[in-house]
């Protein structure tokens, strides 16, 4: 179990080298940062000095290596544009994006599993078939349009929710949250269902086929065989069996709905990371994007991380394989 | 009073194509203690007439005539009142039958208090003890399926079906799965716990060895119906219905030389929608007569066969 761990562990932070690498890269290819910062009036002995400063004349392994290093510590530069440290941007931003992708993780999580089992159990009722139905739109509409619509329907129409922005917004200790106001939940729940409607109508899909795959398996027939209650054997036998393909679906769904919030954010001018990511790629302001790509990578890779430790609490088969792995 | 008695058991799965007939006529007692075998080709109605008993006929299939009672009483319009306490089943393949995120004293604990509503610390007493029966160490409990043996698992499934005590337990190919040095076990166990409590058996299989083995009578299923019906010695040494014979003769024997070819019942079953008329037997039946083809034969309790009643 222990030797797992570290196994998963070293393999994440490879991926992670990988990821910075790439970030790195970024600097050298995306044209010249020294022409950018010193503009067209600037001698090429001014050049020369600036880039010996900024170190830009060391070998390119020791450059990456110093990258690595100051990542690591939270040290990403300074916008080009605003001439503020990253870092601070991201810590500025980021518990708008995390409490957005928290809510709608939640409300696609809960939706999704419910409504999947529900579909599965009542396969042939009209409820079902209806709900069935109605999740192709989730499923095919894209996002900004579900936006937009929304805004139009319960913003513009009905004037019950605020159309943009994040209001309510209390203070606690360096972490900003909307979560302790009503006018703060409010202007959460838009964007929320906004980001997590795909997500919800994937997950519900995923389960419903899962569970009637479940619903099938001899187990079920055995323990129905042993007078155990249909209830009893959809919500305990059934469900657990289904989630464990589930959860490598829906991490990877988590995941995205924290690092490609950028639609949604956009649409709602929620002041989230990928709001500020999509104004970077405008004025092509290259240490916010190179450290909105680590950060994305290193959201990914621990979801990752997250789900395969899930799966051996889950699944007793796996700790089984993991151990005889390691003798 | 028997135990348990299948009356004029009739189970219809409606489709598109009109009414399928997959049960029809079925009857037959069971006494306490004893294990009376049901044995037939594939899709003759074996598993079929298990499910009816235990309530479990997958929709759209249902019982649409007949009734059966246990101890007098009928059971067939509430079975979800009978299953799992009264009457309990054992599946083919141990392999798939336990649920693999579970414990199986978990699994054993969960029936015990569902049907005798035990706390925990008797449940798990009387889990290690249903454990112990089967010859499962008790510390085993601990362990997950796919920690056991097929045979294991088998025997553990069979805990399971025993738990609560059933009167009648079903047992649906309960070896087909299994080497056959474990076959041999499994069927001994099976035997002696039954013996012991005075639980009756049906023993679905298609396998005559198995039949020879282990039960006191024999019902012969061909296509949904009942074709003979007999102590077990009498079934196998003098068959009187032709289909009986037919399987009698194509089972492999170790007495038979290598080079004797085996005996085959000409043809194949035929689907449900596409029963002949007469008895359903007299296209691969080599001693067909006349009437054969027009009238069906009634079940005397015997068997149902013009041939052999003439």
């Amino acid at each position: 179990m222990i030797y797992t761990l570290f196994q998963r562990v070293i393999q994440a932070c490879f991926v992670l080298l990988l990821v910075a690498l790439v970030a790195f890269s970024m600097f050298r290819f995306v044209g010249d940062p020294v022409q950018g910062m010193l503009g067209q009036e600037a001698t090429s002995a001014d050049r020369e000095a600036l880039r010996e400063r900024l170190g830009l004349t060391d070998p390119i392994v020791l450059q990456y290596a110093r990258f690595v290093l100051n990542a690591v510590q939270g040290e990403f530069g300074v916008s080009y544009r605003t001439g503020e440290s990253v870092a601070d941007m991201i810590s500025q931003r980021l518990p708008a994006t995390l409490e957005l992708a928290l809510i709608s993780g939640t409300f696609a999580l809960l939706l999704g599993i419910g409504l999947g089992v529900f579909t599965a159990i009542r396969r042939e009722g009209f409820v079902a078939q209806s709900i069935m139905a109605t999740s192709l739109v989730g499923v095919s509409l894209p996002t900004f349009l579900i936006g937009v619509l929304l805004i139009w329907v319960f913003a513009v129409e009905l004037s019950w929710l605020p159309s943009f922005g994040r209001s309510g917004v209390v203070d606690l200790g360096g972490w900003s949250t909307s979560l302790l106001t009503v006018d703060g939940w409010r202007s959460l729940i838009l964007p929320a269902i906004t980001l997590g409607l795909y997500q919800m109508t994937l997950i519900m899909r995923l389960v419903r086929a899962e569970m009637l795959e479940v619903l099938r398996q001899d187990y079920i027939k055995f323990a129905r065989a042993r007078g155990i209650s249909t209830r009893r054997i959809h919500f305990k036998h059934a469900l657990k069996n289904t989630l464990i393909p589930v959860i490598t679906v829906a991490g990877l769904q988590i995941g995205s709905i924290i690092a490609f919030s950028i639609i949604t954010e956009t649409v709602f001018q929620w002041p989230g990371v990928g709001l500020m990511f999509i104004n970077a790629v405008y004025f092509v302001d290259i240490p916010v994007m190179s450290a909105y790509l680590l950060l994305v990578g290193v959201v990914f890779v621990s979801i990752n991380l997250a789900v395969d430790l899930l799966y051996l609490v889950i699944d007793p088969r796996l700790k089984a394989n993991a151990s005889e792995g390691h003798s | 009073m028997s135990l348990l008695s299948v009356q004029g058991l009739r189970v219809e799965f409606p489709t598109r194509r009109g009414v399928l007939t997959a049960l029809d006529g079925v009857s037959f007692d069971l006494d306490r203690g004893e294990i009376l075998g049901l044995v037939g080709e594939s899709g003759a109605g074996k598993s079929m007439t298990g499910a009816a008993i235990m309530g479990l006929i997958e929709p759209p299939g249902h019982m649409a005539g007949g009734q059966i009672t246990l101890e007098g009483q009928r059971i067939d319009q509430h079975p979800e009142r009978y299953r799992g306490s009264h009457i309990g089943m054992v599946f083919q393949d141990p392999l798939t039958s336990l649920n693999p995120l579970q414990r199986i004293g978990d699994q054993l604990m969960e029936t015990l208090k569902i049907h005798h509503g035990l706390d925990d610390a008797t449940a798990k007493r009387r889990a290690m003890q249903a454990l112990d029966e089967v010859g499962i160490e008790g510390k085993r409990r601990d362990h997950y399926p796919h920690e056991f043996s097929g045979g294991m698992r088998q025997r553990v499934v069979i805990a399971l079906a025993l738990a609560s005590d059933p009167k009648v337990l079903v047992a649906d190919e309960p070896t087909t799965a299994l080497d056959v040095s474990i076959q041999a076990q499994i069927l001994a166990l099976l035997k002696q716990l039954c013996r012991d409590r005075g639980t009756g058996i049906v023993l679905i299989t298609h396998d005559m060895g198995v039949i020879a083995q282990t039960t006191d009578r024999v019902a012969v299923m061909y296509l949904g119906r009942l074709v003979e019906l007999g102590a077990t010695d009498q079934v196998i040494h003098q068959a009187t219905h032709p289909y009986t014979q037919g399987l009698m003769a194509s089972t492999p024997t170790l007495a038979g030389s290598v080079d004797q070819d085996l005996f085959q019942i000409p043809g194949a079953m035929p689907r449900l929608d596409a029963v002949p008329a007469g008895c359903a037997f007299h296209p691969r039946c080599d001693r067909a007569m006349p009437q054969c083809k027009t009238h069906a034969p009634e079940f005397d309790g015997r068997r149902a066969c013009f041939w052999s009643e003439s």
